[in-house]
């Protein structure tokens, strides 16, 4: 049930993360937090994680965005959230996250508004 | 549409528990005529407190177990979550939503129950943590769920 894929691809100099499934504590928060730490490990990393196709996020999950958020930004990089689905949407409003985090609809705006 | 049921759980301390009690949620919500939303915030909000119950109540501990309870009737789903940890005290949790403690990456999973239930109430003790959630079944907009406290329902 636990089942997180991330696919990784490069648009200019920005990394993006195409996530599909669930992000929940166990395999998948881990999955999402191995495929994010050597962008946490180098400077000035642009990553970009696209939520199109991720029908839902717990606490856990959450948990390890904004851990990942803050541990690029020590090394002078961005992390920016595409498309978020309805149910990621609310979940980012209810815990005020939304004032956290860059998030975009459009793929070419996302890229273009990292500095 | 069902009226009225009742099932009782007990789950082991470990992860694969949460997802069985969140299967076993979302099933309660159908039978209560629930929306999909609406299912899926009772399924969430079951799958906060019960990793709270493993993870921080029984500490992954196998000896010890949780309890989980589901009493539909024709008004409200009841679900009942109790942990045999040592208890604490919700009213001293840090404020997720406080500035200072918006990056920390812990201390979400009672909000997000909060919002996605009617009525939560914590009852801690020294053998354990009782959580009562309530949500209103859709036929009934506008009642409010009733108020009892831990081990209301039937055993």
């Amino acid at each position: 049930m636990n089942t997180l894929r991330i696919q990784t691809r490069q648009v200019d100099d920005v990394d993006i993360l195409d996530l599909t499934g669930r992000i929940i504590l166990g395999e998948a928060s881990t999955r999402l937090r191995e495929s994010l730490k050597p962008y946490a490990q180098q400077p000035n990393a642009r990553v970009l994680l696209n939520f199109s196709e991720v029908q839902y996020i717990d606490s856990s999950g959450l948990g390890e965005l904004v851990s990942a958020f803050a541990a690029i930004r020590r090394q002078g990089g961005e992390l920016k959230l595409l498309r978020l689905t309805r149910k990621v949407h609310d979940l980012l409003q209810i815990t005020k996250l939304y004032t956290v985090f860059d998030i975009h609809d459009d793929e070419a705006e996302a890229i273009a508004a990292f500095a | 549409m069902v009226e009225s049921k009742h099932e009782v759980l007990r789950l082991e301390s470990r992860l694969e528990s949460v997802d069985r009690a969140q299967t076993q949620a979302q099933y309660f919500a159908s039978e209560a005529g629930f929306s999909e939303a609406d299912r899926h915030e009772v399924a969430m909000a079951v799958r906060e407190i019960v990793i709270n119950a493993i993870a921080h109540g029984n500490a992954y501990d196998p000896a010890k177990r949780v309890k989980l309870e589901f009493e539909l009737t024709p008004a409200e789903l009841v679900i009942e979550i109790q942990d045999e940890g040592a208890g604490f005290d919700p009213n001293h949790q840090p404020d997720p939503l406080a500035p200072e403690n918006l990056m920390r990456q812990s201390g979400r999973g009672m909000l997000l129950a909060r919002a996605f239930m009617d009525q939560i109430d914590f009852y801690p003790s020294p053998h354990g943590t009782s959580v009562r959630m309530c949500k209103h079944r859709p036929s009934l907009d506008g009642r409010g769920c009733s108020h009892s406290g831990p081990g209301a329902n039937r055993e």
